[in-house]
């Protein structure tokens, strides 16, 4: 007798593989053979395959991976050519957007050239991406959700690299493509705009950022709690409730007052992901193009706690009378 | 079964967890309490550091400055002239003992006659007397009523450990070299604490004087603050640099709130004379030996090594622990810091407050 457990799926319905249903005419035909492999099915399903490429999967498969060739080739040239050094270096090394002073023109090849290349080519292949999603999701005859969750994702994307940097007149104010040099960006930008946690529209996807995780957790652990009731067929009890409902619902209520219902609980988890990117996107451009310094933004509008002197005062010695001796 | 497992995740976690510091860390508040106004500092590696210290070595204390003068005794006697011999002949001995303990007097001496210029490194030092004597008497709001001796930045080597060249701009850092331009920046430099910023803050601000601070001076843009995020990154990397030489955290010198804000602690006041200081005595003494020194002695572009905060302070706040060994060397501090005394008062009064206010129960303080 198979026995349910809370870490991996024990139960592996094993038989045919599953092809999928007819698509409509004008679509390509599946790629690969479906298989069946043990370990994947215990993290989700068994079977691999088939996958659905398309042109515009094709499309989006080359240009990706030409974007992401145009970044290595400028790391391992970074590096001299040296194959070792680039693996020593991959974390530090990047693809530099150009220096400032070329505006919005076009700069040299190797002085942004290559990164404008290079992000041009990943935009485009992300934006066939979505079109994919998009249109897998209609020709399955679902709903078209998750390519709007990833339109958020991609919306935060092209704020970053192009939406902004236009609006500041400049591709150096784009983020460069490199592991720990997006993360040193990311701190010299909160720096240079006066501390990004006073920019309200930080505060807020920082919010439901945690608050994606937190819903996570709890529609996760209350489904896994209440699956040895048949909770697991969430779908259905959306109209049909059942004792793994009422018991989930009832729990919450008892701890906490008030229940998201079967429904709800996925539009508060997709609302939540999705306004994550979407107001961090909204922080970052309004930043520099409309705020330029967050805390005095912040001190302004009486947004930022002012804290009693708890060191003596000091004089900023620049300001000090010029001429003395220093 | 559950044997092997346990070991997996016990060897896993060990693997995990082998780049931490273990715990209990100590943390000293230095602001309003709930701010995150806190040094953080392991006490294990912190009593390694003062283990590590050099013993300095032991010279005679100083004697009475009279007698006949070291210029009238002996010849090309340009610096520490007003010595008396035996406090000249004290103050060699140092020198030696401080920046060629091997070497011995023959590092900058030719020959028999003291009195040759002809080794580069007697050039230098006297140059370097001169660097220290200014140093000690023009820059108080820096070095305090501690000062600094030869041995602050030797250690008992006669080229100081940590010091700056110019790097060499990269072959493919060209245009129309095809690829591979690194922008200046994002290689594991141990001077800017190995983060991918730009690795030559030292030329912009420790030599040139590059505006540093970047953030804008009102709420919202305007016409005339115009600085990019690559500038923030620079000055980040000199901030790395400053932070790992100093071996503090940013609120050493800073507010959580504002990095820029001037009411945080005291500290950023010493750095900002610091900045200036590294910067004066770069443009005013290090480079100018560019001639004197021979090739091997200069860096890859040719240039003369220049000082850093790391040079003096090699990884704790207060170099040498804040020994306080200028002060029995006249030769280095004319007058000694008595006289120096009223500019670094205010100062130092401040900093002996807020000691005091930081060893307060936790939150007492700042309530």
């Amino acid at each position: 007798m198979d026995e349910y457990l809370n870490l991996f799926t024990r139960v592996q319905a094993v038989g045919p593989a599953n092809h999928g249903i007819d698509l409509p005419a004008g679509n390509s035909p599946r790629t690969g053979e479906p298989l069946l492999v043990h370990l994947f099915g215990r993290l989700g399903n068994a079977q691999i395959g088939p996958v659905y490429l398309g042109g515009l999967g094709v499309a989006s498969l080359i240009l990706g991976i030409l974007s992401i060739n145009i970044m290595g080739f400028n790391m391992l040239a970074s590096v001299d050519w040296d194959p070792i050094q680039f693996v020593r270096q991959l974390p530090w090394l990047a693809l530099e957007p150009p220096p400032p002073g070329y505006g919005l023109s076009l700069p040299p090849m190797n002085q942004g050239g290559w990164w404008m290349l290079s992000g041009a080519l990943l935009t485009a292949s992300i934006l066939l991406w979505w079109v994919r999603t998009y249109r897998r999701a209609r020709q399955l005859g679902m709903g078209t959700h998750i390519a709007w969750a990833f339109a958020a994702a991609i919306w935060l994307f092209l704020v970053l690299g192009f939406i902004r940097p236009v609006l500041m007149g400049s591709w150096g104010e784009a983020v460069p493509f490199g592991i720990f040099p997006h993360l040193d960006w990311t701190a010299a930008f909160s720096l240079r705009y006066g501390n990004l946690f006073y920019n309200p529209f930080h505060a807020l996807s920082i919010a439901f950022l945690y608050g994606s995780a937190l819903l996570f957790a709890m529609h996760g652990a209350t489904i896994l709690a209440v699956s040895r009731y048949g909770g697991d067929r969430e779908i259905d009890q959306i109209v049909d409730r059942g004792t793994a409902s009422e018991r989930a619902a009832l729990f919450w209520r008892w701890t906490m007052g008030f229940n998201a219902t079967m429904e709800s609980i996925h539009r508060w988890a997709w609302w939540f992901a999705v306004l994550t990117p979407l107001t961090g996107g909204i922080g970052i451009l309004l930043t520099g193009t409309v705020v330029d310094n967050w805390y005095l933004w912040a001190v302004k509008h009486g947004f930022a706690a002012i804290y009693p002197a708890a060191v003596p005062p000091v004089i900023d010695p620049a300001t000090l009378v010029q001429g003395v001796k220093p | 079964m559950i044997t092997t497992r346990l070991t997996i995740a016990a060897v896993a976690a060990v693997v995990l967890l082998s780049a931490c510091e273990r715990p209990p860390m100590k943390a000293e508040q230095n602001g309003y309490r709930g701010t995150g106004m806190v040094q953080i500092t392991n006490p294990r590696i912190a009593a390694a550091q003062k283990a590590a210290l050099p013993a300095v070595p032991e010279l005679p204390p100083p004697g009475p400055n009279d007698g006949p003068k070291a210029k009238d005794t002996y010849q090309n006697v340009q610096v520490l002239g007003d010595l008396s011999v035996a406090e000249f002949t004290r103050h060699m001995v140092a020198i030696t003992q401080w920046v060629a303990p091997t070497q011995g007097c023959a590092y900058c001496h030719a020959g028999a006659n003291f009195a040759d210029d002809s080794l580069y490194t007697k050039v230098v030092a006297r140059r370097m007397i001169q660097m220290t004597r200014h140093l000690n008497t023009d820059w108080n709001k820096h070095v305090g009523q501690t000062g600094v001796t030869c041995y602050t930045c030797h250690r008992g080597q006669p080229v100081p450990t940590y010091m700056t060249f110019d790097p060499v701009t990269p072959k493919n850092n060209r245009v129309g070299v095809g690829l591979g331009d690194d922008a200046g920046q994002n290689k594991a430099v141990p001077s800017i604490a190995s983060a991918s910023l730009p690795y030559d803050p030292f030329s912009h601000y420790l030599s040139g004087d590059e505006p540093i601070r970047v953030g804008g001076p009102a709420a919202l843009p305007t016409p005339e603050h115009r600085t990019s995020i690559k500038q923030a990154e620079f000055t980040y990397a000199l901030m790395m640099h400053m932070s790992k030489s100093l071996g503090v955290n940013c609120t050493f010198c800073h507010n959580t709130h504002s990095f820029q804000a001037w009411d945080g602690p005291v500290q950023r006041v010493t750095a900002w004379y610091g900045i200036r200081m590294a910067r004066d005595l770069n443009n005013a003494y290090m480079d100018p030996l560019q001639k004197t020194f021979p090739p091997h002695r200069l860096g890859p572009t040719g240039d003369v090594a220049n000082v850093n905060c790391s040079t003096c302070h090699q990884g704790v706040n207060k170099p040498l622990g804040g020994l306080q060994m200028a002060k029995d060397w006249p030769g280095l501090w004319p007058g000694g810091p008595a006289t120096s005394a009223q500019n670094a008062d205010t100062l130092d009064q401040l900093q002996r407050t807020v000691t005091r206010l930081s060893q307060a129960e936790p939150g007492a303080a700042a309530r």
